[in-house]
């Protein structure tokens, strides 16, 4: 794994389209021409899409010379996955000691706003 | 504690990461949290068992901030800091961000947004990293180790990137 596949994941992860294409491969292998048939758009338009998943490693081709169905890679993803969920968790403590702060700050606020009622 | 709930974060296009997070406190509350270095040291945690010993922000355009974590077990430091490119509190500060070489080299810039509705506040984090080198040392930590996925994980990082 480099750090350079993981910028191609992510690159072919930030279009509509081959996320699409990725959830529809979940389910199983299918040809372009499968895969096309949801899609307002050419099978040339598909394939192109499809280069750039496999750039990616996201997916493979069979090696059946009709059909050379797509299939979805694991690995990248989970790569990717990794990284995000990593970076989560770290985040994720950090906001929830945030929001233990943020409740005394608020119940500060409140005591001052009360005492300066008080005085008025 | 925390009914505001959830937290997302995405991946968007090629080095950017985008965290929001929705906090049950107005948004001056929210703003000073993240930028008064006793209140910042409070929360902005390193991993588990590390300390901040630095923190040091001057708020001003062109002003610098610094942030160190400490391991406590051996003394590993970690450092990172930047300088201040916009500031119109309490709503937006647009920042550098760049670690010392002991993590990752390379600088990002990060924009912290702050929108409050019914008392709530959102916060939402971009950042736009320098790539390669930015995500290497998180990478080469744990990344060799390689993971395999289920695809029912598969199915929910897609469904997490909703298509626009």
């Amino acid at each position: 794994m480099t750090p350079a596949r993981l910028d191609a994941t992510f690159a072919a992860l930030a279009d509509p389209t081959r996320r699409a294409i990725l959830a529809r491969l979940v389910s199983g292998e299918r040809s372009v021409l499968e895969l096309a048939e949801p899609f307002a758009m050419s099978q040339p338009a598909i394939s192109k899409h499809l280069k750039v998943l496999e750039r990616a490693g996201l997916v493979s081709r069979g090696r059946d010379a009709q059909r050379r169905p797509c299939r979805l890679e694991a690995r990248p993803l989970a790569e990717a996955t990794r990284w995000l969920e990593k970076y989560r968790e770290l985040w994720e403590r950090r906001f929830r000691h945030l929001d233990v702060l943020l409740e005394e700050m608020k119940t500060k606020t409140t005591a001052r706003e009360r005492t300066k009622t008080r005085r008025k | 504690m925390n009914p505001a709930g959830t937290f997302k974060v995405t991946a968007q296009g090629e080095r950017e990461i985008v965290m929001a997070r929705t906090f049950d406190a107005p948004r001056a509350l929210v703003f000073e949290a993240f930028t008064r270095p006793e209140l910042v040291k409070r929360w902005l945690l390193g991993p588990p068992g590390w300390s901040m010993p630095v923190c040091e922000i001057d708020l001003r355009v062109g002003g610098r901030y610094r942030y160190v974590w400490r391991k406590d077990k051996d003394g590993t430091l970690m450092g990172m800091g930047g300088i201040y490119r916009e500031i119109d509190a309490p709503s937006r500060i647009v920042s550098t961000e760049e670690f010392d070489e002991a993590w990752y080299p390379g600088e990002a810039v990060g924009t912290l947004e702050l929108v409050e509705r019914g008392g709530k506040t959102t916060v939402t984090q971009t950042v736009v990293y320098e790539s390669r080198a930015a995500r290497d040392g998180v990478l080469k930590s744990d990344m060799e180790r390689g993971v395999a996925a289920s695809y029912d994980r598969l199915a929910e990082v897609l469904a997490s990137q909703p298509a626009r």
